[in-house]
């Protein structure tokens, strides 16, 4: 199997504005070409789009805009995590020496129909997202005696990580206290608890080991993956838990030959605050039972270690862009790019992305 | 419209089962998920238990699961204040419209008050 290097990437503001798919796909590709060095279009062999928008043909359309003609393209969906699996495809017809060079872009709009599986009988008519956040919130409450403040804190600091964030939807910093009183959504959910459908875009481009070094002197390694999808139904056995993160987990550290003990950063999928939580034991970041705690440790040092570029709830969630826009960042960190977000002497990254109700996972670690 | 839905229609909470496994086929299917084989169709039983809850505005909405196997969500008509996880609860009303629905009683709702 070939090596696989992130070699370039683009980001658009997400916003809560209403624009075309299109235009928004077009955009993070565009910064890909402007920021890339010896990049044209007949290096291009694969375009992969990311998205839940109902546009038919976009991998042909982005291509086309983009004056690419590929070997390879198609859209890929998988729900919230359509973006870090479209990487997954990415990454596969590489290794595979089918293509050398491959386009991911996702994107979606603010409306995007990705919020709501339509067919999950086991949640009805409750099938907005807050119903089973509120489930999750509940029993992590219960069985670890998780308070308000303790997932508050989540928010607080994701939200003022998102201040340097310049592409984040919210650049407003919030308190714990603020979060605590924000508007109850249900009786286990405030409204700052909960990230937001947003409109933008993100892009990276991988490529061979070969042809790394004629895009950038600083490849970033794809050297873990891991990938489980246990339903598609909202039927979990335990619900303080998230196995498929934990067994997507395990699998890209075996992959890697690393333990999580060597994670520098992780970008994990906060979707609500009680989702950090869970996952940043699922992942192996912290012991079990210690999730309030550690994010709480984190606050209090302004250690960005989770979720630098301000998670799904500060820096909003287009949900096809938001497992790329991850890459990216995990991306800038690993190259010491990432400005004022930069965490110092970071070497592995990882990236947790998850769809439906923790239903199916995708992590993926990163090196430099 | 599959089985599950023109039942529920009319009030009949039913799910698929395979014979040949001896299984419960849940979510609702036409194939057997272990076998393949053709399922049959049976109401499921009326006594669920909660195995999570919480509230929006004054609705009280639960995780009942049936048979221990069938997981819905549906609407529990008590305060939540009475109710907890592990709690035996009665099925006692469900329809489709557009969405499927589920409403939920508590059964033993002496026993908890005594407590
Ligand atoms: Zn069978």
């Amino acid at each position: 199997m070939k090596k696989v290097a992130v070699v370039g990437y683009g980001n658009t503001k997400f916003t809560k504005d209403e624009l075309p798919i299109e235009s928004l796909l077009l955009e993070s590709t565009k910064q890909v070409f402007d920021t890339t060095k010896n990049l044209s279009q007949d290096l291009i062999d694969g375009v992969i789009v990311s998205t839940n928008d109902n546009s038919k043909y976009l991998g042909a359309i982005l291509s086309e805009l983009s004056g690419i003609k590929p070997k390879i393209s198609h859209t890929v969906e998988h729900l919230c995590s359509s973006g870090a699996n479209a990487a997954i495809s990415g990454f596969s017809y590489i290794a595979s020496g089918l293509v050398d060079t491959v386009l991911v872009t996702g994107a979606d709009k603010i409306g995007n129909p990705g919020q709501i599986l339509e067919w999950d009988k086991s949640r009805g008519e409750f099938d907005h997202p807050i119903y089973w956040a509120s489930m999750f919130t509940k029993a992590h409450k219960r069985q670890f005696s998780t308070t308000e403040e303790e997932l508050a804190i989540v928010s607080a600091k994701n939200h003022k990580q998102a201040m340097d964030n310049p592409n984040a939807y919210s650049h407003k910093p919030y308190t714990i206290s603020e979060i605590m009183n924000s508007k109850n959504v249900t009786d286990d959910l405030r409204i700052l608890d909960c990230s937001y459908s947003c409109s933008g875009s993100s892009s990276i481009l991988l490529t061979s080991e070969e042809t790394a070094k004629k895009f950038t002197d600083e490849p970033i390694w794809i050297s873990g993956i891991g990938q489980k999808t246990n339903s598609a139904s909202f039927m979990k056995n335990e619900l303080t838990t998230s196995s498929s993160s934990v067994i997507s987990a395990n699998d890209a550290y075996k992959m890697a030959k690393i333990t999580s003990q060597k994670i520098d950063i992780a970008e994990i999928h906060d979707a609500f605050s009680v989702c950090e939580l869970m996952a940043v034991e699922d992942l192996s970041l912290t012991e079990k039972n210690t999730s309030a705690s550690y994010v709480r440790n984190l606050f209090n040092t302004e250690d960005r270690k989770i979720n630098p570029r301000g998670g799904l709830i500060g820096a909003g969630h287009p949900l096809g862009a938001t497992g790329i826009s991850q890459i990216v960042e995990i991306t800038q960190q690993l190259q010491n790019k990432a400005k004022k977000r930069q965490i110092s002497n970071a070497k592995k990254g990882l990236v947790h992305n998850m769809s439906a109700a923790a239903t199916s996972s995708t992590v993926l670690i990163l090196e430099s | 419209m599959n089985k599950f839905e023109t039942e529920l229609k009319i009030g009949n909470f039913v799910t698929s089962e395979c014979s040949h496994c001896n299984r419960i086929v849940w979510p609702p299917s036409d194939y057997c998920d272990n076998c393949f084989k053709a399922v049959n169709w049976r109401k499921v039983s009326q006594i669920g238990t909660i195995i999570e809850l919480s509230k929006k505005e004054n609705d009280v909405f639960c995780i009942t699961e049936f048979e221990d196997k069938i997981r819905v969500m549906g609407k529990l008509d008590a305060e939540i204040n009475m109710a907890k996880p592990g709690q035996t609860v009665r099925l006692s009303k469900c329809l489709l419209n557009n969405k499927n629905s589920f409403f939920f009683s508590l059964e033993e709702i002496k026993e908890i008050l005594e407590k």
